[in-house]
């Protein structure tokens, strides 16, 4: 589009100052985890690397990190599965309800995650479940759906089942066609929507804090638990920089999967 | 489907051509057993939890054992709607979240407008990426970050010191300033992908016939990116409306959340939780409603 060259430097510092004001506090963050002083003042007092050797050898944080990864694994293989199978039963097939049932795959990620959290807590209560990584595996799994879900349906209408009624044609039943023709062309959504899942379930904290119990521990909870004890800041921040990296890693390799060239080339 | 018969094969991989077989001729049988799990998952786990929240909002918690009274009544609900102090935060929550959510639409606009229809394809690959790590990742970890940002000594009160003027602390003003910052992406992002779907054509044919660029912009480009925004506020508002962990890293005021997340843990009184976090859910509903008529989820 044309417009006037004043228009399109204004535009060109806001965008500047957007990603300036989005990235500054993450940038903080990791830059306070290195600080030598225990107190989060500015200008920081020094760098050192002291407080990621104390967080590795702390138990607390190693607990924390190990539940995190327990959890964050095992929703993602529930989502994995549940979101593909309702996106090929949506995308594939009509039936009475799809319409409804697309609506309520998205539910989780559109009420606000306190009524999903306090809903499940209820739930597990009643059903007399006990609170630990099972219900933490429950609750994340609920919205990590939603992105297993999206990508794989994303991808299954750009994909052409021309390539799968040949391999019908030719004599392959459903399941080497799905092995075989199918798998391989929705793999990198798969991957893809893992990961992101991953990353949801990795740093989730709203939810989690409603399902976990007082045995299981995520790093995120422990952040929540410790932030406001002054001895504990450098590891805090530690263990900020470790939710941080272990849910941007996996984003942007999810980013990388999906983006094709066709995507961003301008149609 | 004919059988091939030129190889000889092993009578496992006949049954599961057999089962192939059957499946083809029966969909019905296929969409079962793909909705199976899925949908016992999500009616059981989720539906199921939704309803019974609802239904515990009914119910009482005796307030001299602590259990829980199942006759159905509607003192919780009265209780919500009578206390001033539930009727302070709810309208503190709801003023909060349409604050946040035209400060996101503010800022969103230029650098969506920036990304859609300026930068170059390279340009706009990268920026949609940048917006979309911070959207996916780290929660938790951008509160805790703005709490030691606004924090006594922290780097916003030294970096406006020597100006003679200090940050916001922790306050209201906070509340509002990370939410933004949270929920800013999920702005940016829906606004970007609808403006690229205006099509060019449309553009030229505003500049065609004298529209300047800024009558384009007003006339053309935001009526058709109203969906856009409204599936954008969808977000912002939901987002803000339940979240209850910034207003207690980053303030002392309490929002529909921390009173919600109080009569569940301090309180232990679920049936008054439910029955106050009903207030946002209903809020959304309607929410969804209005934006559905407005064609906001074609945009999502």
């Amino acid at each position: 589009m044309l417009l006037p060259r004043g228009i399109r430097i204004a535009l060109r510092i806001a965008t500047g100052l957007t990603l300036a004001f989005i990235y500054l506090p993450i940038a903080l963050i990791v830059l306070y985890s290195f600080n030598a002083a225990k107190v989060a003042t500015w200008p920081i007092g020094g760098l050192t690397i002291d407080w990621y050797l104390k967080a590795v050898d702390n138990a607390g944080i190693r607990n924390a990190l190990i539940g995190s990864l327990e959890a964050a694994i095992g929703a993602t293989i529930v989502a994995l599965v549940l979101g593909t199978l309702i996106a090929f039963a949506v995308q594939r097939y009509s039936f009475f309800g799809r319409q409804t049932l697309a609506f309520v795959v998205v539910l989780p990620l559109a009420l606000p995650g306190i009524v999903t959290g306090i809903a499940l807590n209820s739930a597990f209560r009643t059903l007399g479940l006990d609170f630990g990584l099972l219900t933490i595996i429950i609750g994340h799994a609920t919205f990590c759906v939603v992105v297993v879900f999206n990508n794989v349906v994303a991808r299954l209408r750009r994909t052409a089942r021309t390539a799968e009624e040949a391999s019908m044609d030719l004599g392959a039943d459903t399941f080497t066609t799905f092995r075989r023709i199918t798998f391989p062309a929705i793999r990198t959504a798969l991957l893809a929507g893992a990961l992101l899942a991953f990353a949801l379930s990795f740093d989730e904290i709203i939810v989690t804090n409603f399902t976990a119990g007082t045995g299981s521990q995520t790093l995120p909870l422990w952040i929540f638990t410790n932030y406001q004890r002054p001895n504990n800041l450098p590891l805090v921040n530690v263990a900020a920089v470790f939710v941080l990296v272990l849910s941007i890693v996996p984003v942007y390799l999810a980013s990388r999967l999906t983006t094709d060239p066709a995507a961003t080339g301008r149609t | 489907m004919a059988d091939s018969p030129m190889t000889p094969r092993a009578p496992a991989t006949d049954r599961l051509r057999a089962i192939a077989a059957a499946l083809y001729r029966h969909p019905r049988a296929q969409i079962g057993l793909l909705l199976a799990a899925p949908l016992g998952w999500l009616v059981v786990a989720y539906l199921g939890s939704l309803a019974l929240f609802l239904i515990t909002s009914f119910w009482q918690v005796d307030s001299f054992s602590g259990a829980l009274i199942t006759q159905p009544t509607l003192k919780n609900y009265v209780e919500v709607a009578t206390t001033e102090v539930y009727r302070t935060i709810a309208a503190r929550t709801l003023l909060m979240a349409t604050l946040v959510t035209l400060t996101t639409i503010l800022i969103a606009f230029p650098i969506a407008f920036y990304m859609a229809r300026v930068a170059s394809a390279r340009t706009r690959g990268i920026l949609v990426v940048s917006i979309l790590l911070p959207l996916w990742s780290g929660y938790l970890v951008k509160v805790y970050a703005w709490r030691l940002i606004l924090s006594q000594g922290g780097v916003l009160n030294s970096v406006l010191a020597p100006l003679g003027l200090s940050g916001p602390g922790y306050s209201d003003v906070a509340v509002w300033l990370v939410e933004s910052y949270l929920w800013l992406p999920y702005m940016i992002i829906p606004i970007y992908a609808g403006l690229e779907r205006i099509p060019t054509s449309v553009l030229e044919a505003s500049s065609d016939l004298g529209g300047r660029s800024w009558i384009t912009i007003r006339r053309v480009i935001l009526p058709l990116a109203l969906p856009a925004v409204l599936a954008g506020s969808i977000f912002t508002f939901s987002l803000t409306l339940g979240d209850y962990i910034t207003p207690t890293l980053v303030s002392n005021t309490r929002f529909i959340g921390n009173v919600v997340y109080d009569f569940v843990g301090v309180a232990g009184n679920q049936p008054l939780a439910a029955a106050f976090a009903m207030v946002p859910v209903a809020i959304m509903l309607v929410y969804l409603l209005i934006a559905r008529r407005l064609g906001a989820f074609e945009a999502l």
